[in-house]
């Protein structure tokens, strides 16, 4: 059996009276593509933050190959890490890309990517530097490194974004819907590049909307439904017999 | 205002004891009237040569532009208090060099009207500025939609670029208020008796300048407290028909 | 006009443009050391713990530099405990009076400046650096404080014309700074339009300075706010 790279066991998260995962498991073993879907308000997006901590989920465990996230009760209901420094190291060996991007405006491509490496992994400026050339050839942009994000297409942003991710060598990468902010004609360039991650190998957790890239990349596709898992299989399977009547409901919805 | 004043006086010194007794009245509060009259006197002038300067800066004429750009530049470029010196202690001088040239006597300006006038003059600067802006503010559009409707430049002006002028430029008015209702301290250099002129005469006499100056400073707070609920509620009136986000 | 009064005393006005200078960078630099500090507490939170910082704030930008100045030369001198210990050679001189209340003072309008500068950083680029694994103190000191300055830098700009026009006040309590010596001038030789019109100009000069150099700071950190080509 492969090694599991992240377990989420009876995963819940509240805001509020709002009750957005209502007791998620999944497990994503090394070098798999895991493919979220679902509707808007289905929690994935939630999910993904959970499972780095941006979000402390109310209820449930995570586990980083092996590793649990240990938490403690504030108070009833609300729970927070009990050990800031072992969320750090972990958020370390987790690379996330947002729908917004979020490179740091302040700081060029290069600056952007560097960034963590020099800071955080505290890796010599120079390897920082080489490892940040290397990942920024990979996505196509070494050209606009000396360029400010303000100056970039989304498209750009984007891959720029994931070389910021890709420099941190990081065992899994979280994408939470890459392509969403793009302009139609500049996300197959993001997807191109998600494509050739998939195939070397990494790790991948993507929330999309992507049915495309879901069906031929990933390994395996979740569907999300009102906080909890629909229907979870292989592409192949789930695409051709889907068991959940919502499901058949989004593709659907998708697939026109 | 007095009557205010001998309210305030009365809490005060209930507050505060026997320390202030006997100045604070006399000295301390009358001083905070001329301090806001003061600052209301300096406003209406500030007004008047922002809005000259203001239209001035956005005239066509160039002779009128370049007059209040040098006017905005300078004045924004050198300290108040040295104005004030110039204005007060110069002006004395221009005015009487004239009354000698036309034979009259002796005038004394008197320190009210000479600080009114500089702390006028200075913030009249700040609020061609200001004034600027907000009417840069207003779409041209609407401007231009007037016109189309047969209004007269004049009736443009008063009816739709300035009430939609004040809105925008509201903000950087109210800030110009509060800098200027502190910078009335400078007066008492000049020898204008407001508030901080006061203090200093009674900590003096009283050996406690601290307790005298410190109460002044909360004076001030109070001034720039009530200031601060005027505009906010000035805001929200000319915001009428204005979408909050 | 009576212009021999100022060439005569040209030497002075130097000496006074120096101590202005002195006053002003002195008194920045304290301010900003302390206002990162007092703006970082500001953000907190908890309305408790922000409370004390955004008192300092509200009395330091709420009443006349030219009181707080006069409560440290005049008013500290009431108390015997302060006559009597280390801190009176520091409070018997109006050099220093005045440059404590120049840094307090500008210290409180920076830290406002900071503090809403701060308040204004992405959502967004602050889940980036979590997710990298960033501790706080490291988020602050590379993403939060890094913006902020760059933000803050036009409204800083403004400060520090500010503070250059509040370090006149030091001329009132004795110090010869530029106004000081615009003062002993018109003293000795009753001469007050010529001699403060000439410190108004060396005032004039510095603010030109102070704005062409903020233009140029500007122009470097503002590089990734600017369209590429311009």
């Amino acid at each position: 059996m492969a090694e599991s790279a992240i377990v989420v066991e009876d995963l819940h998260k509240s805001f509020g009276a709002l009750q957005v995962l209502k007791g998620i498991s999944l497990q994503a073993n090394e070098q798999d593509v895991v493919s979220i879907l679902g509707s808007s308000g289905s929690g994935k997006s939630t999910l993904l933050r959970c499972i780095n901590l941006l979000e402390t989920p109310t209820s449930g465990k995570v586990f980083v190959h092996g590793e649990l996230i240990k938490m403690r009760e504030k108070r009833p209901g609300e729970r927070v890490p009990e050990d800031q420094k072992q969320v750090d190291r972990i958020r370390s060996k987790l690379a996330m890309v947002f729908q917004q991007f979020n490179l740091w405006s302040h700081m060029t491509v290069l600056q952007n990517v560097t960034e963590a490496p020099i800071h955080v992994l505290k890796i010599p400026k120079k390897q920082a530097l080489e490892r940040a050339e290397a990942v920024l050839h990979k996505v196509g942009l070494y050209d606009r490194k000396d360029y400010y994000p303000a100056h970039l297409s989304g498209g750009q942003q984007q891959r720029a974004a994931i070389a910021r991710g890709l420099a941190m060598e990081p065992e899994v990468i979280l994408f939470d819907e890459p392509t969403s902010a793009l302009d139609p004609e500049l996300v197959g360039e993001v997807l191109r590049v998600m494509r050739t991650l998939a195939d070397e190998g990494r790790t991948m957790l993507v929330v999309t909307h992507e049915m495309g890239f879901a069906r031929d990349v990933s390994s395996r596709v979740m569907f999300l439904h009102q906080g909890l898992v629909e229907e979870d299989g292989p592409p192949d399977q789930i695409f051709k017999q889907p068991k959940s009547e919502r499901f058949r409901q989004f593709l659907s919805g998708s697939l026109k | 205002m007095t009557e205010l004043a001998a309210v305030l006086d009365r809490i005060l010194i209930k507050t505060l004891g026997g320390v202030l007794d006997g100045y604070l009245y006399p000295f301390i509060l009358k001083g905070m009237v001329v301090t806001v009259e003061l600052a209301l006197a300096s406003l209406a002038i500030a007004i008047v040569l922002g809005m000259i300067g203001a239209v001035a800066k956005l005239s066509n004429s160039r002779i009128a532009k370049a007059v209040a750009g040098t006017y905005t530049t300078l004045i924004r470029g050198v300290p108040g208090i040295v104005l004030m010196f110039i204005i007060f202690f110069g002006g004395q001088l221009l005015v009487n060099n004239i009354g000698d040239l036309l034979g009259w006597d002796y005038i004394e300006i008197s320190e009210f009207i000479a600080g009114s006038a500089t702390l006028g003059f200075i913030f009249g600067a700040y609020m061609t500025e200001s004034f600027r802006g907000g009417i840069l503010a207003v779409p041209r559009g609407e401007i231009e939609a007037g016109y189309t409707f047969g209004m007269t430049a004049a009736q443009v002006f008063f009816r739709i670029t300035l009430p939609q002028m004040v809105r925008h430029a509201l903000p950087s008015f109210g800030n110009n208020w509060l800098v200027l209702t502190k910078e009335t301290a400078l007066v008492s250099v000049i020898g204008l008796q407001d508030m901080v002129f006061n203090a200093s005469q009674a900590g003096g006499t009283t050996r406690q300048p601290f307790t005298f100056f410190f109460v002044v400073a909360v004076l001030y707070l109070i001034i720039t407290a009530v200031s601060k609920v005027g505009l906010r509620w000035a805001d929200r009136r000319y915001s009428v028909g204005v979408r909050r986000a | 006009m009576d212009l021999a009064a100022i060439t005569d005393n040209i030497p002075l006005y130097f000496k006074g443009l120096w101590v202005t200078i002195q006053l002003l960078v002195l008194a920045l630099a304290c301010g900003l050391v302390l206002a990162v500090p007092i703006a970082m507490w500001a953000t907190s939170r908890n309305p408790l713990i922000a409370s004390w910082p955004k008192a300092f704030i509200y009395f330091f930008t709420g009443t006349p530099l030219l009181v707080q100045m006069f409560i440290l030369y005049y008013g500290m001198a009431q108390f015997e405990a302060i006559r009597e210990s280390f801190l009176w050679p520091v409070f018997k001189e109006a050099y220093w009076c005045a440059l404590i209340a120049f840094s307090l003072n500008t210290a409180g309008y920076t830290a406002e400046i900071l503090r809403g500068a701060m308040k204004q950083t992405d959502f967004g680029e602050l889940d980036a650096a979590r997710s990298c694994g960033m501790s706080k103190g490291l988020i602050y000191r590379r993403i939060i404080l890094p913006s902020a300055f760059r933000r803050a830098l036009p409204a800083y700009g403004n400060e520090v014309i500010f503070m250059l026009h509040g370090t006149a006040l030091a001329g009132i309590i004795t110090i010869v700074d530029l106004f000081g010596a615009a003062r002993i001038v018109n003293s000795r030789y009753f001469v007050p339009f010529e001699s403060f019109v000439t410190a108004a100009f060396f005032y004039l000069c510095l603010t030109f300075l102070i704005v062409w150099g903020f233009k140029l700071w500007e122009k470097r950190w503002h590089a990734h706010l600017h369209p590429r080509d311009a």
